[in-house]
């Protein structure tokens, strides 16, 4: 009976020391166990496929094709006939000044547009939008500055364009923002500018204890 | 008649019976710690076609999560970049390194990068990572610290079990909105602001599914 035990702590000892401990590194894909209904025939988003040629299931769009739910009202954009909103332009094509009438420039809308800001622009142009971003040390030493007198006259409608379509060194950003996202951001660049030319005289009489005036 | 048993043989059914015990004891804490995902899981980390780093992007340049997984406040899915949102810095950033070729190879052919996918959750169960996101689920408490990796290693189990322990009783793992994106802010309830965790949780209704059709549906 003793050298059954003492096979058994032997079989022990040799699973530790091929198994090893919890959270070992491995680059094997894990094991499943009961597989059983793990991987079905369906595809998920990003998946690989060996129907289609190019090997992806995620299919292209065709052309002209307009995403559903990403609208402010649900209908009479539907194909995107709105050229101020979804270009930046007026009617005769040149770059809009302002804002489209349909938003509302609140805070709320302000503060989503510093948020945008923060993820998609700061990295380059800047908490302050002065162009000396992180990236500024790495190489991308070309990025421009928000407050260039000609990015400060340039009308709303031109930002838009280079965040949609990008801009000589500069790539488009109409992937990760939808157009409603585009316009915060313009508002919040404009707040930039704004607080770049600020004065004394334009802090409210009850905040300059606050900062110490 | 000479004995043909020893009398040691007499408590020979009981040694093993003991045995059996023994052996189903040792059986079983090894399957329980060999199958399952604790072991099986954590821990793996494929080698990517290109060697990107977490600690340097997240970590070192301060990328928000979202530059780059921009859908996961938005959708069920968290989508890996495209090889353009790379190419927005890797244009004028080491244009030349040849780490980069696959990358630069799949902006000009559009063919997209053979990622490996390192977090797989099984097809029967439903995830949705919009509403942890937003309802103050930060990533480091399924993904571990992201912005301390070199390479992406499954840092939790990602098991029913683990599902089910912060259903239960989310607001010990809930976050301020402002510290979802950054990894190393602490829990509400470990800044001791267990009122306002409780309060979230009232205003905006959390009510994490425990029933089984809430994720396998
Ligand atoms: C990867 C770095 C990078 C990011 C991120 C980035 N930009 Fe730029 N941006 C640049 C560079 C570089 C230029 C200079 C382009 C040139 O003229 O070559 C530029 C120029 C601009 C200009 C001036 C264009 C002109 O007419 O001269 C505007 C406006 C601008 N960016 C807005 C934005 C906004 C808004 C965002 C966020 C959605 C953003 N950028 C994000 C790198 C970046
Ligand atoms: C510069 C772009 C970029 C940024 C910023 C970024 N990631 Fe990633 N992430 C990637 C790429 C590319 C992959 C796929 C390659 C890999 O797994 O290493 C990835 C993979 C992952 C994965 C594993 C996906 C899988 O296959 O299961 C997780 C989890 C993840 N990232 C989380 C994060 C978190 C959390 C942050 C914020 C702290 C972050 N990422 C920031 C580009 C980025
Ligand atoms: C915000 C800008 C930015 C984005 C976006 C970005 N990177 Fe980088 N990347 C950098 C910087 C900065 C470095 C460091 C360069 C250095 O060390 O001089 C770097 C370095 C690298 C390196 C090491 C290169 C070398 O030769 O040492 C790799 C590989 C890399 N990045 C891959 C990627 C991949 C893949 C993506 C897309 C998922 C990506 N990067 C997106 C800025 C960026
Ligand atoms: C509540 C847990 C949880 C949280 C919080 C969470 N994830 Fe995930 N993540 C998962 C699971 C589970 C999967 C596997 C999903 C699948 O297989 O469909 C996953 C997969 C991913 C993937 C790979 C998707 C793919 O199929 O290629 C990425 C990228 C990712 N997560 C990024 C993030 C980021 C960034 C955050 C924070 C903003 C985050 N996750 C927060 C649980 C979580
Ligand atoms: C750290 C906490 C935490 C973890 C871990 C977690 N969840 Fe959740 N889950 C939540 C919260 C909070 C909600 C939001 C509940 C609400 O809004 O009522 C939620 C909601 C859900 C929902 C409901 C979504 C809907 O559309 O109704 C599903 C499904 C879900 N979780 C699945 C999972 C799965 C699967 C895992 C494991 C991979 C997981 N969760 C891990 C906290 C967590
Ligand atoms: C919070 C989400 C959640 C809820 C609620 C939930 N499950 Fe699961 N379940 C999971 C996840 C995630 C897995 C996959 C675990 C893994 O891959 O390790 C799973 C796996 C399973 C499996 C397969 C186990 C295996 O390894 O083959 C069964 C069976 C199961 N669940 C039954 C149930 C039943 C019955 C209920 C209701 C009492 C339930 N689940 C409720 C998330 C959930």
């Amino acid at each position: 009976m003793r050298t059954v035990y003492y096979v058994t702590a032997l079989l022990v000892v040799l699973t530790i020391s091929i198994g090893g401990f919890r959270g070992r590194r491995s680059t094997q894909p894990p094991i499943e166990v009961f597989p059983d209904m793990n991987r079905q025939a369906k595809y998920k988003p990003q998946a690989g496929s060996k129907f289609f040629a190019d090997g992806r299931a995620d299919r292209p769009l065709a052309a002209g094709v307009v995403p559903r739910g990403r609208t402010i009202a649900p209908d009479p954009d539907f194909l995107r006939a709105d050229n101020f909103l979804y270009r930046g332009q007026t009617t005769s094509g040149e770059f809009a000044r302002d804002f489209p009438p349909e938003l509302a420039l609140d805070e709320k809308f302000m503060q989503h547009g510093q948020e945008r800001y923060t993820i998609y622009c700061a990295p380059c142009h800047g908490a302050l939008g002065d162009g000396q971003g992180i990236t500024k040390s790495y190489g991308m030493v070309t990025t421009a500055s928000y407050h260039d007198d000609r990015i400060r006259k340039m009308p709303e409608g031109e930002i838009f364009n280079t965040i949609t379509n990008g801009k000589n060194t500069m790539s488009p950003y109409a992937d990760k923002l939808s157009p409603e996202d585009r316009w915060a951001v313009i508002a919040y660049v404009r707040a930039l500018e704004r607080a770049r030319q600020g004065a004394v005289s334009d802090v409210p009489a009850d905040h300059k204890a606050d900062l110490g005036l | 008649m000479s004995h043909v048993f020893s009398k040691r043989s007499n408590s020979l059914p009981l040694q093993l019976v003991l045995y059996l015990f023994v052996l189903g004891g040792t059986v079983t804490a090894a399957v329980t710690y060999y199958c399952t995902p604790k072991y099986l899981r954590v821990g793996y980390a494929p080698v990517q076609p290109v060697p990107y780093d977490h600690s340097l992007h997240a970590g070192q340049l301060g990328l928000d999560c979202r530059y780059c997984h921009s859908n996961v406040d938005q959708s069920g899915f968290a989508n890996l970049p495209t090889s353009q949102t790379c190419m927005n810095c890797h244009k004028l950033v080491k244009p030349q390194s040849p780490l980069l070729a696959v990358v630069r190879a799949s902006f000009e052919s559009g063919a997209p990068v053979p990622w490996v996918q390192v977090h797989k959750a099984p097809d029967y169960v439903y995830f949705n990572h919009a509403i942890h996101v937003n309802r103050g689920v930060s990533c480091v408490e399924c993904h571990g610290r992201i912005d301390q990796m070199t390479v992406v290693t499954h840092a939790k189990s990602l098991s029913m079990k683990f599902c089910l322990d912060c259903h239960r009783a989310p607001a010990q793992f809930l976050r301020a909105p402002q510290d979802l994106y950054h990894l190393a802010a602490s829990t509400l309830a470990e800044q001791g602001r267990t009122a306002d965790a409780a309060r979230f949780i009232q205003q905006a209704k959390i009510k994490p599914p425990q029933s089984c059709s809430g994720c396998h549906r």
